[in-house]
């Protein structure tokens, strides 16, 4: 076969008649002068921006979050063969499938009711009775989900009493457990709709099971990405010998092998388990601010001891580990030990890269917490918290985690602001690492800061998310990934000099 | 009725049993067999309705196709994500619509920028916020060269007047902002997004640009999102035929040249689908004639440069049948490494916008035949242009659901489906080679001569890749 030179959009735009090309074209554009538009974007890294910046009120740019259906579609996902069914108008379902498509590189179903003007004027209750009609004989869930989006909510639609009339009318069997959650997107953001589906899930699914302890506990993962997080999880307790039950496991739903079949519902909860959970003797949340509600609800409602132990980082995975001894009396097993012992190892060889190094963090509050602590214990030095998404508790317990360690005496947490805050303080006060998402690129390219990409969502790397980032071995991925971006960038900036190593 | 066409019935008829009866009667209407020669009076699509509640349409809205599409490529322009978060965080970046300038500085097309409403505004109304969020914006951007008003959901059923806040403001700013109208639950799909700003272009845009002088060359390219470049590639070829593009809408667009396509002397349209409306304004209101091309694979690309030229001199002509003669080797050559290891292979097509038809030339170019195609938001006019391109027999869908498109794979067997992200996994799954055909799977251009090489290769890699073997299939 004869070889032939393909190039394209990364070599072809780069080449000298399509250069020539885009000057060309700037006679139509009604450009800026070349040094009006360097003026500006030298303006735009001074303190004099940044102050303007800091004080918008009325418009986000570049926001870290996404808005309530998403989490709470994410959450359903994670029950046995639950479809998540949005009452609203379609193009929200096409888009949060979208999101969760591009990061996790895996299928995701979903429903929408199509909701258009007539049900704006009329309500949405027609849409939802066809709705489910059409989905229960279409998809055979065995639970159906059901979310609101914006739409829905401001025009009020009622989903109880609509679910009640589509079984009353024997639209969808009766037995069909039907959980609902109010998700309004104007509301919190992707991790209350996890918080609010969770709940509405438990709620309906656990009623009346209220039996017998069954000696196990229950874990909730929260608004996590990571399928390599979930899967560590599991791990870790088999090795501990843990009865538990892993509340929305999307584990197999995000991550499911390739058998040359698609399956619509590849694994997630049982829902049997999922009743039992309330007969457990304990539930354990690896997240706190996307299961707010959820642990009110269990600690008040089921009556068990509701703790959260987020563990990322050593010395929270240790406190995990601990409380799961307490709880269980199973001791914490040797093998364990000694995966903490093999991390504890990588960061104390490594630790010379990190230590002194400033970081900005971007991203959820729940990531952002397992990254501060992770970092203070390597002796980084957080600089700029940036959480969209966070809020006043959040943004006390950030800082009360800084405030404990000398290492976090540099940082400022800044909760509802965005990446455009961001770029102006990492412009006026430069790091020299930056951790967020796919989206933090821009602040890569603007600043020139190397970015490790930890968090939601990373579409513009492979498979990160099989890779956990709690655990032990979460703690050896966060090194490697942080160390070695820190000695790319080293050997980028010493390419031609004498301090090109090759042992470090 | 041809054993073709029978043949294909059949199998759209199985594929409808799983539906409830209403749900069936209804999709019934939005499958059929194809007959090219236009005689089967049963051989034709129902189309641009609402789908049905809780079937998993892929369909989007009337946002997604305003920002998307129409304004969100227009670079020197800050787009505002008017509503809650979401909307704007979902099609943050999504469509590749490539441009040049400094992004947050002069240029703002990779920016998601919104006035992330809050249950205060839901309740007292975002009007205010939204006039303040102008002042912020004018103040942090003094570059911009108008702002867009994308409004949500909540916006239009609250009953928040943005245009009165765009009136007001423009006063002072100097420049366009535009309110689009667009909420999501307008109309039926993306396609009423694309008519209302094509509506906006049309009141707040267009004639208000500058163009110091006219040529008897003039054109502009209407319609090509610049996705992984496809309008740079287009643009190369109008240009060596001795055209001048005057503007290129709606892909590394700026203000200015929304301003001046009027001044045209042929409007080039590429996505009939989204941009018709502002083409048949302007042929209305400024007499500027418009044509359809097709720059995907060279028997396209060929009859529609001869088409272009056709409206123009013979010194274009001439120019045109150069270029060809300067290609045409090149193309061949693609074609000679290609057509082996892609001939007969068949191809399942399901997309937006006008590329079930615009490619199926390229496809076949390859040796390759589509036996399946069909459209998220197409409407009649746009299967009218389908039916005559594809062969007897082959399906047509209209707004198809996740599962229709399953079930026809497992029927029909492509050897490729080219499709969305919504639907690329799933294939994945099922062992099917699959090809992102909104944007082009982070890859392209694959419009024009310098296109087509990248859409041969990327064909290629899809269909034969050792990948698709590996697979254990359950017995």
């Amino acid at each position: 076969m004869k070889r032939i030179k393909i190039k394209d959009h990364n070599e072809l735009f780069q080449e000298k008649e399509y250069l020539e090309q885009f000057e060309k074209k700037k006679e139509f554009e009604n450009p800026w002068p070349a040094e009006k538009v360097r003026e500006v974007a030298e303006w735009t890294k001074t303190e004099e921006y940044q102050e303007k910046n800091f004080a918008r009120k009325n418009i986000k740019i570049n926001p870290v979050k996404a808005c309530q259906p998403l989490g709470a579609i994410f959450c359903a996902s994670g029950f046995e063969g639950t479809m998540p069914f949005v009452q609203g108008a379609q193009g929200c379902v096409a888009y949060f499938r979208s999101h969760l498509n591009r990061h996790f590189k895996e299928p995701m179903a979903a429903i929408s009711t199509s909701m258009t003007e007539d049900a704006a004027v009329f309500g949405g209750l027609n849409n939802m009775l066809e709705g489910l009609r059409n989905s229960y004989a279409l998809y055979n869930p065995k639970m159906l989900a059901v979310c609101t989006t914006c739409m829905a909510e401001v025009i009020g639609d009622d989903l109880n009493a609509y679910i009640r009339q589509a079984k009353d009318k024997d639209i969808i069997p009766r037995d069909l457990p039907v959980p609902f959650a109010h998700t309004p997107s104007f509301v919190g953001s992707h991790i209350t709709g996890y918080d609010n589906m969770m709940k509405g899930i438990l709620t309906t699914i656990t009623e009346g099971k209220k039996g017998e302890p069954n000696g196990k506990i229950n874990i909730i993962p929260g608004f996590d990405t990571y399928t390599g997080n979930y899967r560590e999880v599991k791990r870790l307790l088999g090795i501990m010998g843990v009865d538990f039950t892993l509340l929305s496991d999307v584990s197999d739903v995000f991550d499911s092998p390739n058998t040359g079949e698609y399956k619509m519902y590849p694994g997630g909860t049982p829902l049997e388990e999922a009743a039992d959970s309330v007969n457990a003797t304990a539930t354990i949340a690896l997240q706190k601010y996307s299961t707010v509600k959820t642990m009110k609800y269990i600690e008040k409602e089921w009556g068990q001891e509701a703790l959260v132990l987020p563990p990322m980082g050593v010395k929270n995975t240790d406190r995990f580990f601990d409380e799961i001894s307490r709880i269980t009396g199973k001791p914490v097993p040797q093998e364990i030990e000694d995966e903490r012992g093999r991390a504890v190892d990588a960061m104390i060889d490594s630790h010379p890269y990190v230590h002194g190094k400033r970081f900005a963090l971007t991203g959820d509050p729940d990531i952002l917490l397992g990254l501060i602590s992770f970092i203070l214990e390597m002796g980084g030095l957080p600089a700029h918290i940036v959480c969209t998404n966070g809020d006043k508790r959040f943004a006390a317990a950030a800082n009360a985690l800084l405030s404990e360690s000398p290492f976090g005496q540099e940082a400022t947490v800044y909760t509802g602001k965005d990446m455009w805050h961001l770029r102006s303080l990492m412009f006026t006060d430069p790091v020299d690492i930056l951790i967020g998402n796919s989206y933090a690129k821009f602040l890569w390219r603007d600043t020139g800061t190397p970015l490790v990409r930890i968090g939601f969502p990373i579409f513009d790397r492979h498979h990160l998310h099989r890779y956990p980032v709690i655990g032990y071995q979460g703690v050896l991925n966060m090194v490697n990934w942080i160390v070695n971006t820190v000695l790319d960038e080293m050997d980028r900036k010493t390419m031609n000099t004498t301090s090109f190593d090759v042992i470090r | 009725m041809s054993n073709a066409i029978k043949e294909t019935q059949k199998i759209i008829d199985e594929v409808l049993e799983a539906y409830p009866e209403k749900t069936r009667e209804d999709r019934a209407k939005h499958l059929a067999p194809n007959d090219p020669t236009g005689e089967c009076s049963t051989c034709k699509v129902k189309s641009n309705v609402k789908s049905r509640p809780g079937v998993m349409t892929v369909r989007g809205c009337a946002y997604a196709g305003a920002k998307g599409v129409v304004w969100g490529p227009v670079k020197d322009q800050i787009t505002v994500s008017h509503g809650p978060v979401g909307c704007g965080q979902y099609s943050w970046g999504a469509r590749r619509n490539y441009y040049n300038g400094q992004t947050g500085i002069d240029t703002f097309g990779t920016m998601h920028i919104t006035t992330d409403f809050q249950e205060k505004d839901i309740v007292y109304g975002g009007d205010k916020g939204l006039e303040a969020a102008l002042l912020e914006l004018k103040e942090l951007f003094p570059l911009a060269r108008g702002i867009g008003i994308l409004s949500e959901c909540p916006v239009g059923l609250i009953g928040d007047d943005i245009e009165a806040v765009s009136k007001n403001a423009e006063k002072d700013f100097g420049y366009p902002i535009v309110p689009v109208r667009c909420e999501g639950f307008r109309g039926v799909s993306q396609s009423l997004g694309h008519h209302i700003a094509n509506d906006t272009i049309r009141d707040f845009v267009l004639g208000k640009g500058e163009l110091k002088e006219s040529t008897p060359y003039d054109v502009s390219l209407i319609g090509d999102y610049n996705i992984g470049g496809d309008a740079w590639a287009s643009r190369k070829m109008l240009e060596e035929m001795g055209l001048r593009v005057i503007a290129q809408w709606t892909g590394d667009a700026s203000v200015n040249e929304l301003g001046i396509a009027h001044k045209s002397k042929l409007n080039l349209i590429h996505c009939y689908r989204s941009m018709n409306y502002i083409c048949r304004h302007m042929e209305e209101k400024y007499g500027v004639p418009w044509t359809e091309f097709n720059f995907f694979g060279p028997t396209k690309i060929y009859q529609s440069i001869r088409k272009i030229a056709s409206y123009f001199d013979d010194r274009i002509k001439e120019n045109a049948e150069k270029l060809i003669e300067k290609y045409k080797p090149v193309m061949d050559a693609v074609i000679e490494r290609y057509k082996p290891t892609l001939e007969d292979k068949k191809v399942m097509l399901y997309v937006g916008g006008l590329r079930p038809r615009h490619t199926i030339g390229a496809y076949e170019d390859l040796g390759m035949e589509v036996v399946a195609a069909g459209y998220e938001f197409g409407h009649d006019d746009d299967y009218k242009r389908t039916y005559p391109e594809l062969k007897e027999g082959a399906v047509i869908m209209d707004d198809a659901t996740l599962y229709e498109m399953e079930e026809f794979a497992r029927r029909l067997r492509p050897d490729m489906v080219g499709s969305g992200i919504k639907e690329k996994y799933s294939y994945h799954k099922m062992g099917v080679p699959f090809r992102q055909m909104h944007s082009w799977d982070y890859s392209g251009p694959y419009h024009g001569f310098d296109g087509f090489p990248v859409f041969a290769r990327d064909m290629d890699m899809t269909v034969n890749s050792p990948t698709w073997s590996l697979i254990r299939r359950k017995r």
